[in-house]
């Protein structure tokens, strides 16, 4: 089958795709000073000959290539190493904060394409109302406040000004996962601390997923095939809902694919911000201490997701347009 | 009929027959007000910053324990911070910072990516291949993790002009190094599809080498997309800027950017004084969605179809 051959041939050619990307990031990290010994050169209980036994050790004193060699014989080998700072393993870190990552990523999805869409259908069929008119501003201006700074305005609002008129407590929490001392899992304390974190990063996305959605139903919505389905005496509703609806979203599903493995970027200002314990914030926290296999397992699996959804968007788009052919 | 139909007005003509390209675009352009208004919101924003020292009476770094944590007032309009600087003041330095990073960052991407867009479209072949490598392998990077990791590597390395003023040189070259892909991958389509063209064609049966063939009627032709992405990256080169300096990877303290302004916003604001969390970012809206707007007036003004 063509399509399979396509998606293998792809597939392999991620490979050296990867490999030079980890080449880049674990030079670039390598040539950063600091790492694990910084923790060490302000102890005065160090002395010089503890600190090169150390490096030793550690494996810090080879040539920049050997240790790119053996951080990538091991990493095949599927040992992606322990963090330099907590002595866990990268892949215990990663797989323990991906599932709140991912919720947060999740919900505000949700939530973006629950609002984008309808309101964007909407301002394509009443196109230069004022709906229309008030609605394309206002993703307008959604597309341009910084998402941090939106955050911390969410904070100052739904934390600090307002307050539950029962308990006096603000309305919302202003960080955290679960209510503090309480502890497993409990949905209506999750969904409460989710509001605010996914209010914001799915700001991020509902301004352009609406615009986006307004201009391709635009695109269909003035083609024949819709005026032959209106003149066949078809309900409005049908109409937009089944024929125009179901070509506009054709791009939509392609951008939302493209976009989705970037949400990980968006999603560390939430997770700095509202003390979310997720991926982002373990990037952040590694950051600071140039912690090099956490870092190197993180951008590696992030430049995998945005390869492999970037391969997906374009087998979707084959798929819901039977016109497109790759060869 | 009007009455202008009635009777041949020379001046008229002569006005119409020499609208230049440029009284066209114009023309659109104006049409748009809220491009116009925020091009105008833009252009003060930026001389506010060029003016700073004439603007405001305060220095950015004058430490005052004196005044520190004062409610905007009249001697103070945007109120001062923990070390009793002035806010206002630190606003206009800052965005000096901020509009300078933005522009100079976005320049170095554009110059960047149009040799790259244009090289490939234009030679093709093993070329063009490079190029597009080059391009889909700068796209697979997680984008904000890569400029994090990117600038603790050049603000640490020992090179004094990247430390100098919070590290400016070395955001600009970052931001750049990571925003020039969508400009080559435009400008190497215009490329392709121009140079297909009868008016190449012609050039060429008159003599014009490949530098002349570039430079004089690829390049110009291929402007238009060009400015609109240029203008539009303005908006997220200063964005992005921000994030990296809100976020402690940025501009370093005491250099003020409108960034890292807002970097201990948060427990500022928690502490009661909010001023602090709510300038820096309004102004980082404010340019931003203006900048946006003009990008959009310009996208609509360089459309070759509203061309008559």
């Amino acid at each position: 089958m063509k399509m399979t051959q396509y998606i293998i041939r792809r597939l392999l050619g991620a490979i050296p795709l990867l490999l030079v990307i980890s080449v880049i990031v674990f030079v670039m990290i390598q040539l950063t000073p600091g790492g694990p010994m910084a923790a060490f050169e302000e102890n005065p209980n160090m002395t010089p000959e503890d600190m090169a036994r150390l490096e030793e050790q550690l494996g810090l004193n080879q040539p920049i290539h050997v240790k790119y060699y053996h951080w990538l014989m091991k990493m095949v080998h599927g040992d992606w190493g322990y963090s330099m700072t907590t002595k866990r393993p990268v892949l215990k870190e990663i797989s323990d904060r991906l599932p709140n990552t991912l919720q947060l990523m999740l919900a505000a999805y949700l939530v973006a394409l629950g609002v984008a869409i309808p309101i964007g259908i909407i301002s394509a069929i009443k196109q230069y109302t004022l709906f229309d008119h008030v609605m394309t501003t206002l993703a307008f201006i959604g597309q341009a406040i910084p998402i941090f700074w939106f955050g911390l305005v969410l904070i100052i609002v739904f934390n600090v000004w307002l307050k539950n008129p029962v308990t006096g407590k603000p309305l919302f929490p202003g960080g955290g996962m679960q209510t503090y001392g309480t502890t497993g899992f409990h949905l209506w304390d999750r969904l409460y601390h989710l509001i605010l974190p996914v209010t914001m990063l799915s700001m991020f996305l509902m301004g352009s997923y609406t615009r986006y959605t307004r201009s391709s139903m635009l695109d269909v919505i003035h083609l024949d095939y819709i005026r032959t389905a209106r003149s066949k005496g078809l309900a409005e509703r049908v109409v937009i809902l089944r024929h125009a609806l179901k070509n506009a979203a054709i791009p939509i599903v392609t951008i939302v694919a493209l976009d989705l493995p970037g949400l990980f970027g968006g999603a560390l200002f939430t997770e700095t911000i509202f003390s979310w314990p997720g991926i982002g914030r373990l990037f952040f926290r590694a950051a600071q201490r140039v912690d090099y296999p956490l870092l190197m397992a993180i951008v590696l699996i992030n430049a995998t997701l945005i390869i492999l959804f970037n391969l997906l968007a374009d087998v979707l788009y084959a798929y819901l347009d039977p016109r497109i052919k790759y060869s | 009929m009007s009455p202008a139909n009635l009777y041949f007005d020379e001046a008229l003509a002569a006005e119409t027959y020499h609208r230049t390209l440029w009284d066209i675009y114009w023309g659109q352009f104006h049409r748009h007000h809220l491009a116009v208004a925020s091009a105008a919101l833009v252009i003060l924003m930026v001389l506010l910053a060029i003016a700073a020292p004439v603007v405001t009476n305060f220095t950015p770094d004058k430490v005052n324990f004196a005044t520190r944590y004062q409610a905007p007032s009249s001697a103070h309009i945007m109120g001062t911070d923990g070390l009793g600087r002035d806010e206002f003041t630190r606003i206009l330095y800052g965005g000096r910072i901020s509009i300078a990073v933005g522009l100079i960052a976005t320049t170095l991407g554009l110059l960047f990516g149009t040799l790259v867009g244009a090289l490939g479209g234009f030679y093709g072949g093993w070329v063009d291949n490079l190029a597009m490598r080059l391009t889909d392998l700068m796209l697979a990077l997680p984008r904000l993790f890569v400029l994090i990791i990117m600038t603790m590597m050049l603000r640490n390395a020992n090179v004094p002009w990247l430390q100098s003023s919070g590290g400016i040189a070395a955001i600009i070259l970052v931001i750049a190094t990571l925003s020039w892909m969508t400009v080559a991958r435009l400008v190497r389509g215009a490329f392709l599809s121009l140079k297909e063209k009868e008016f190449i064609e012609a050039a060429r049966a008159q003599g014009a080498g490949n530098s002349r063939i570039i430079w004089k009627h690829l390049l110009p032709n291929a402007m238009s997309p060009i400015i609109v992405a240029g203008t539009l990256r303005v908006a997220s080169s200063i964005i992005t800027e921000a994030g990296l300096s809100f976020l402690g990877f940025g501009v370093q303290p005491p250099t003020p950017s409108w960034g890292n302004m807002l970097q201990n916003a948060q427990d500022e604001m928690l502490k009661g004084h909010l001023w602090l969390a709510i300038f820096p970012g309004l102004m980082i809206f404010i340019i931003v969605i203006s900048v946006n707007y003009v990008g959009d007036g310009l996208r609509d003004a360089l459309d070759p179809r509203k061309l008559q």
